[in-house]
């Protein structure tokens, strides 16, 4: 090895590649291929960029290709259809939607002001050696498969929620007026509801550590500007730091809402797979992921199939609408920071 | 009266600040008690049904005794497959981003496309295979499952390669190219180099990410309850059949299920835990 260092970079090049750079004459020819492996080189990794490119055109495609059958039976009125009855092939996606929409609405209830106080926590009140092991924990929570948070909550979460707060919630909120409708129904511990804090304790290390990366972000001298004029802590934060990163944790709240809609194990264990759309919470649903993966593999018939991709290409689009908005304003944060 | 309002406003604003305080703390307990919540009940069910027969023996039909060793052989298969099918892809595409095209329109389309892929739900992913692959075949397969793993691994490599090759200090280029080493072997022989340690972190949380995912198996590789090495065939995988096991009827099923929920938590901890120490092993030297 040390021998072929104090030799020229080329000839060693050439020599790995099996080839003897004796004669001059086949040197040159080395050369040349050296300078074709290096277009062809650069030919194949721009292919696989366009590759990643092409990945999501075929999903789409292969979406819209599928989706079709079910398109053409129902048009339009797919979208606003309460009916799902396999046995008469008769197909609507709007239990499914509700679903999905208000369990990721609940979610974001909980873990949008939960996960920026948690950030607010970690970056202005947190002693500094705890700052790490907290945020390194967090993390954790983020890399767990979203399988065992559908597994807690249904033999552990659900049970719970059925013989206390849902029975709490009916006897007290049910008896409210315009409210009450959605806390009546018997305790089921599977329904929206559970779904939705199940999807909240999921996305919460999103949430927060987006937050706590912008909240970091924030100039020092700002803050210590405002400390100067005898702002409290909660003052600063409040006043100078949130609304500087605001962009930023709009960007990581719609990642996170990214997650929750398209989220399928979690919420397939507690969401009890019923396609009716009830006033209560607590009453079992479905969403649009849970009704593909619970459905999709004893789906008999073409219509029935052809549905269930619909339903998917309704989750893509919505997803990545959400998806695109939520890395625009990331990306603009990001330049901002610089 | 006009002397106390400056006091009672300080004072306000004393109390907001505590509450604020007290709200924050009350916010940190309850992200970390959940974590401890679902952790727990993890270890409690999972470690009681924790034994060598786990290990060794094929999952039970219904009210027998047995263990998850095709799951887990499945889950290990599938994930090689779809390291192997989509590593290669997810570098050489980084590659492009950062070494050839770094301010070009191209790469910054496919930045953004492929963070979109990142957390596109990978239901969808299943969805898709299902009709590129499934359909035409026929008959589900495990080379189908692992295709479907490989395109949720292709992002994160993407990802990490792009950031990895971004930080190789451009005087190592430099270098490489002023004694007339040619593009490719100065990327190949040089930037990878480098970057490694940062690349293999990505490899590793990819490994991480797909080895709980579960909705795009579903209707890919499906599941089979025997031993099978057949990548043509449905082959079982450990989220699966957690599936199929936590929602049937049987304890003994269910308890099998919170096993492989352990095992599979265990794996993806470690995983990250270690690309964690590459990532500082990697910023110390």
């Amino acid at each position: 090895m040390n021998s072929s260092r104090s030799r020229s970079v080329a000839d060693v090049a050439i020599q790995q590649r099996g080839l003897v750079a004796a004669v001059p004459g086949s040197r040159a020819k080395v050369l040349d291929r050296l300078r074709l492996g290096d277009a062809a080189f650069r030919q194949l990794t721009r292919a696989a960029a366009i590759a990643v490119l092409v990945l999501l055109s075929a999903v789409m495609f292969s979406l819209v290709k599928g989706s079709i059958p079910a398109l053409k039976a129902f048009g339009l009125g797919f979208l606003a259809s309460e009916r799902w009855n396999p046995v008469t092939e008769n197909f609507g996606a709007l239990p499914a939607i509700y679903g999905t929409v208000i369990t990721s609405f609940i979610a974001m209830l909980f873990a949008v002001p939960i996960g920026l106080m948690i950030a607010f926590f970690l970056t202005e009140l947190c002693p500094l050696w705890l700052r790490r092991p907290i945020g390194i924990a967090i993390e954790l929570l983020a890399g767990i498969p979203s399988i065992i948070y559908g597994i807690w909550g249904l033999f552990v979460f659900a049970p719970f929620l059925q013989e206390t707060l849902q029975p709490f919630l009916i006897d007290t909120v049910g008896n409210v007026p315009f409210i009450g409708p959605l806390f009546g129904g018997p305790p089921y511990g599977i329904g929206l509801l559970t779904a939705g804090l199940i999807l909240a304790i999921m996305v919460l290390p999103f949430i927060t550590s987006i937050s706590r990366d912008v909240f970091e972000a924030v100039p020092t001298v700002l803050k210590e500007a405002a400390y100067g004029l005898g702002c409290t802590t909660w003052e600063v934060a409040r006043n100078v730091v949130m609304p500087y990163a605001r962009v930023g944790v709009i960007g990581g709240i719609m990642l996170a809402l990214g997650r929750a809609l398209g989220e399928t194990m979690a919420v397939t264990f507690v969401i009890g797979n019923a396609h009716r759309i009830s006033a209560s919470l607590l009453a079992p649903g479905t969403t649009i992921s849970a009704t593909i993966a619970n459905e999709f593999t004893e789906a008999v018939g073409d219509l029935y199939t052809s549905a269930l991709i619909a339903l998917g290409l309704i989750l893509f689009v919505i997803t990545f609408i959400v998806l695109a908005i939520a890395r625009y304003l990331l990306l603009r944060i990001e330049r901002r920071i610089g | 009266m006009s002397e106390m309002l400056p006091q009672s406003r300080y004072r306000g604003r004393r109390r907001r600040n505590a509450t604020a305080t007290a709200l924050a703390l009350a916010a940190t307990a309850i992200g970390l008690g959940w974590l401890v919540l679902i952790l727990g009940a993890l270890l409690w069910q999972g470690f009681s049904g924790l034994s060598v027969a786990v290990f060794t023996e094929m999952t039970p039909p219904p009210g027998s005794a047995g263990g998850l060793l095709n799951p887990i052989f499945g889950s290990l298969i599938l994930t090689v497959l779809a390291v192997a099918i989509g590593t290669p892809i997810g570098i050489l595409a980084g590659t492009y981003m950062a070494e050839y095209g770094r301010y070009d329109v191209l790469t910054t389309v496919v930045r953004f496309i492929n963070d979109i892929l990142l957390s596109a739900p990978s239901i969808v992913v299943g969805l898709f295979i299902y009709e590129v692959m499934v359909a035409p075949m026929g008959h589900f397969s495990g080379l189908a499952g692992g295709v479907a793993l490989a395109v949720l691994v292709i992002p994160v490599v993407v990802r990490t390669t792009e950031d990895m090759l971004t930080l190789v200090p451009n005087a190592l280029r430099e270098a490489a190219t002023s004694i007339g080493l040619p593009r490719s072997l100065t990327i190949t022989r040089i930037c990878y180099r480098a970057a490694r340690a940062g690349m293999l972190t990505g490899v590793l949380l990819a490994v991480a990410r797909i080895s709980g995912e579960t909705a795009p198996l579903l209707f890919t590789s499906l599941n089979n309850q025997f031993w099978s090495t057949n990548l043509n065939a449905p082959i079982a995988s450990l989220p699966v059949v957690i599936f199929q096991f936590a929602l049937s009827p049987y304890k003994d099923w269910q308890a099998l299920a919170w096993t492989g929920a352990l095992i599979i938590t265990l794996a993806v901890l470690a995983l990250s835990i270690t690309a964690r120490a590459l990532v500082a092993t990697g910023k110390q030297s």
